[in-house]
């Protein structure tokens, strides 16, 4: 599988990454060359073995259904870029 | 030779008091790093507030824990109430958490002065430091060349004595590389050991945080401090506490060494200084004998995958819109993201969230993401398949010296290459600890011991037990002040 510059630009997108030219370029080069080190693993056999998603033999942790205090509005909106009131602010959407 | 020790005896018998002593590592700590790089934020207004609560505490005659008053570094992964936490990226200049991570909260309680925030790799992607937004790291031994990363900062912190011990994160070696490089304990410990709440993601099934430290009694003391079961993170572990410092006894007669052939390539020089520190191990009766990981040369593929697939998901937060830098130019709020994702991640990052998307995306999942995911399960057999046999592995921690600054930075595939000797242990999930073992050409050489899940006592020890028969602690760089 060899990338071309429209899957970069495929991916970009996906990614919320408004790349450059330049950064295009490169990156078409560069993700080629880390890919065709991965194909490596098409050498692996893999027929039949169940894939690892996760180390430990845990799931579904779940806690008692109880309300409890959470962070404090204001000092979550400290952090924002932009807000207006109680909300975060960005430009529009449409 | 334990530094918290020492500093905890000079405490309690008041021959120096905790704000003394944290002026001067302070006033050194300020020397120093503007040389090495070390830091990204100081916080001498929180380290002295601390120190005056640990001087009360003692001024009132209560007893006071082993880390009270002890300087530390943090990894500005690792979120910290009020203070700015960068992650190495300019997108999240500014930021300054409403929360602390538990690791934080736990060495806080127990009296744990902080010095500042340790560079590192943007997003802990990096095996040089020479990835972050605020400026390279040098290795203390020598300033010419990497001190490993990610945890770059975190590393020469401790190697240069500007602090006692620091915190890492340790997602592909992030710990265990810098620690070797920069001639330091570094300990990865088992995943889900250690909560990773509060730790700014990068690969969630393999970030792990852990302890660096000049010597394994104090990596000991530490990882007891900040391991144990977290309800705040759901991966944590619900086991017993453990306490490692407890199982530092020394004895390793009849232990059995495994040494995986496949870690032994790379530069003679490194190689012989291991084979030395190993015929120590048989000096001291442990059994040695060559074993096998086969599938190893599949593990940097499969690492590679897998870390990006999971950093292009967990990145997909830094939009703009709650916290951090914003491209206040665009009039669209797609465009801004996009606009503001572009600006403020720096290349290699950008890079993984591309490669993580693309093998994430409709058509290429089975090709490399499920392949990869089962690469992993091949990779554990093999583990599982030794530690039937071993007691514990033996590895370089890299099959380099520290490399030259810029010397593999444009290079991406020579540079993920370095990571052979530490990426499978994340996949596999099992703890591993490095310890300086020798020096070649001056700069240190790293050991890397490993073992199965929760074996954190055992690995400890057999690290101890090398480090109290040899010196190769007592060395430091010339750059560092302190003792």
């Amino acid at each position: 599988m060899s990338i071309t510059k429209d899957n970069v630009l495929h991916v970009a997108g996906l990614a919320r990454l408004d790349l450059s030219q330049e950064e295009v370029a490169r990156y078409e080069v560069e993700l080629n060359d880390v890919l065709e080190f991965m194909e490596k693993l098409n050498e692996l056999d893999t027929q039949g073995v169940e894939p690892t998603t996760h180390v430990l033999d845990i799931s579904n942790v779940f806690r008692q259904d109880i309300v409890e205090a959470s962070s404090d509005v204001e000092e979550i909106l400290a952090n924002a870029p932009d807000r207006e009131d109680d909300y975060f602010k960005v430009p529009s959407i449409l | 030779m334990s530094k918290i020790r020492e500093i905890n005896t000079k405490l309690n018998s008041k021959e120096i008091s905790a704000v003394e002593l944290t002026t001067i590592y302070l006033d050194n700590l300020e020397k120093t790093s503007s040389i090495i790089g070390s830091y990204i934020s100081t916080t001498k207004k929180e380290a002295l507030a601390k120190a005056k609560m640990v001087d009360a505490q003692i001024a009132k005659g209560e007893e006071i824990g082993l880390l009270a008053g002890v300087p530390m570094g943090i990894k500005d992964n690792i979120s910290t109430t009020g203070i700015e936490t960068t992650c190495g990226s300019k997108i999240l200049a500014g930021y300054k958490p409403i929360y602390n991570a538990t690791v934080v909260e736990r060495l806080y309680a127990a009296g744990g002065i902080i010095l500042g925030k340790c560079n590192m790799d943007e997003f802990a992607m990096g095996s040089s430091n020479e990835n972050s937004a605020y400026g390279i790291v040098k290795n203390p031994w020598d300033l010419t060349r990497v001190p490993g990363g990610s945890s770059g900062g975190s590393a020469a912190t401790v190697a240069a004595r500007e602090v006692v011990f620091s915190l890492g994160s340790d997602t592909g070696g992030s710990i265990r590389q810098p620690a070797g490089f920069c001639g330091v304990v570094g300990m990865k410990p088992t995943y889900g050991r250690v909560s990773r709440y509060g730790l700014i993601a990068y690969a969630s099934s393999l970030d792990q945080i852990g302890p660096m430290a000049n010597s394994v009694e104090d990596c000991a003391i530490v990882h007891d401090i900040i391991s144990g079961y977290d309800r705040l993170d759901s991966t944590s572990a619900n086991m017993k506490a453990t306490s490692t410092l407890a199982a530092l006894t020394k004895d390793i007669k009849g232990l059995k060494i495994g040494i995986p052939k496949e870690y032994f390539q790379g530069d003679e020089k490194v190689l012989a200084t291991i084979r030395k520190a190993l015929a120590k191990y048989e000096e001291l009766g442990a059994i040695v004998e060559e074993t096998s990981l086969p599938n190893t040369e599949y593990a940097l593929a499969a690492y590679y995958i897998i870390a990006s697939a999971e950093a292009s998901s967990n990145l997909a937060r830094f939009d703009g819109v709650r916290y951090g830098a914003r491209d206040g130019s665009k009039k669209d709020v797609t465009e801004m993201m996009s606009g503001t994702r572009d600006k403020f991640f720096g290349q290699e990052v950008k890079k993984r969230i591309m490669i993580g998307t693309y093998a994430l995306s409709s058509g290429y999942y089975d090709a490399y993401y499920l392949k990869a995911l089962k690469a992993r399960t091949i990779l554990k057999r093999d583990f599982d398949q030794a530690f039937a046999k071993y007691d514990v592995l033996i590895t370089p921690i890299a099959p380099t010296l520290p490399f030259k600054l810029g010397e593999n930075i444009k290079d991406s595939i020579t540079m993920y290459l370095g990571d052979i000797c530490t990426v499978t242990i994340n996949l596999v999930g099992i703890p591993g600890i490095t310890i300086p073992c020798g020096f070649a050409d001056g700069l240190p050489v790293g050991m890397q011991i490993l073992g199965k899940p929760f074996s954190e006592e055992l690995l400890f020890n057999v690290a101890h037990s090398f480090e109290q028969n040899t010196n190769y602690n007592s060395f430091k760089p010339e750059v560092a002040i302190n003792e």
